[in-house]
């Protein structure tokens, strides 16, 4: 559900930057997504179309890069995706380990016309 | 063309949380974002946490829910200031919303602000208020899984919460194991089983936040 507000912060990031190029249409903005922030594209995309409506970005493809949620162990120094019950290292069991990737959640580029 | 932006998308929020920050440190006040899922015990934690620190330090709360007054209530008779916010189906607080609620309170008499969230455990974890610390109240009866499900909360919270201990003996909850996967992604972590009910662990809990207050 806080798709609706990630939606309308993101369609609010899109536009300024659009705006700021001069641009008159947004075609395409591509997405960065953490696994761990929870956050469906599918949602955005339901938000998206109703908010963007009237705006120079309405009808514009959402392309979503997924990120895994890896992680570093502190013992061998490994990097590694996170299992979903298990967060130890499949190296070498250990749980010392350090959330590397899978917080994302931004805006990379935008095409416009 | 193609415009490179590389922006975080809730950077409006954080530029708000921020602003929210400054507003705490001028005013000296030290600030507590609770957050858990729905009948965690958040509001018993923070009626437990005001009623220790009474004499010692001003309370302040924000109630964040998505409709009723119901707790702001229960806490006003505590006799310390509280503010209610309904997110009117957001379901969780945003920089904005506690901005505004902040207006109502007077900060500067104020030494321990207790924001309760809307009790969720996915959208609030992405939402930063401008807060000292982030706090998760587990209980006992959600299960000892939920941080495999919910991982961003029990990531980005400094102090976990393990209410409702006292009903252990009635419920397969491995407090061992629930701190070994916990510290596995947040090694930081501070965790306290606590029962606001027959009051077990909530001195350690009290002790230690004032000790953190107190810039420890």
């Amino acid at each position: 559900m806080h798709e609706l507000a990630i939606t309308q912060s993101m369609l609010d990031l899109v536009l300024k930057q659009a705006e700021e190029a001069g641009a008159e249409k947004v075609g395409k903005i591509n997405l960065v997504l953490g696994e761990m922030t929870g956050v469906v594209g599918r949602c955005v995309q339901f938000y998206f179309d109703f908010l963007s409506k009237g705006t120079p970005a309405e009808g514009a493809e959402l392309n979503f890069k997924e990120i895994p949620t890896t992680a570093k162990c502190h013992d061998c120094h490994k990097e590694f995706e996170l299992g979903e019950f298990d967060w130890t290292c499949p190296h070498c069991q250990s749980n010392n380990i350090e959330i590397t990737g899978g917080k994302e959640l931004f805006v990379e580029s935008i095409e416009v016309d | 063309m193609e415009i490179k932006v590389v922006k975080d998308i809730l950077g409006a929020n954080d530029q708000i949380a921020r602003k929210n920050r400054q507003l705490f440190d001028t005013n000296k006040v030290f600030v507590v974002n609770v957050m858990a899922s729905p009948g965690a015990g958040k509001t018993s934690v923070i009626m437990e946490t005001i009623k220790r620190l009474k004499g010692k330090t001003r309370v302040g709360v924000v109630e964040g829910d998505i409709s009723s007054s119901l707790d702001a209530e229960a806490i006003g008779k505590e006799d310390v200031p509280v503010v209610q916010i309904n997110t009117g189906g957001e379901c969780h607080l945003d920089a904005n919303m506690t901005a505004i609620a902040l207006g109502d309170l007077p900060l500067k008499d104020i030494d321990l602000l207790l924001i309760e969230n809307v009790g969720n455990l996915v959208c609030p974890a992405e939402f930063s208020l401008g807060e000292d610390l982030r706090i998760l109240i587990a209980s006992t009866p959600e299960g000892d899984d939920k941080p495999f499900k919910y991982p961003l909360m029990f990531h980005e919270a400094d102090v976990v919460l393990i209410n409702k201990i006292d009903l252990l003996p009635y419920l397969k909850f491995d407090v061992d194991a629930f701190s070994k996967t916990i510290k596995g992604i947040n090694r930081e972590v501070k965790i306290f089983p606590v029962s606001c009910t027959t009051g077990q662990g909530i001195e350690e809990w009290i002790s230690w936040l004032l000790g953190r207050m107190a810039g420890g």
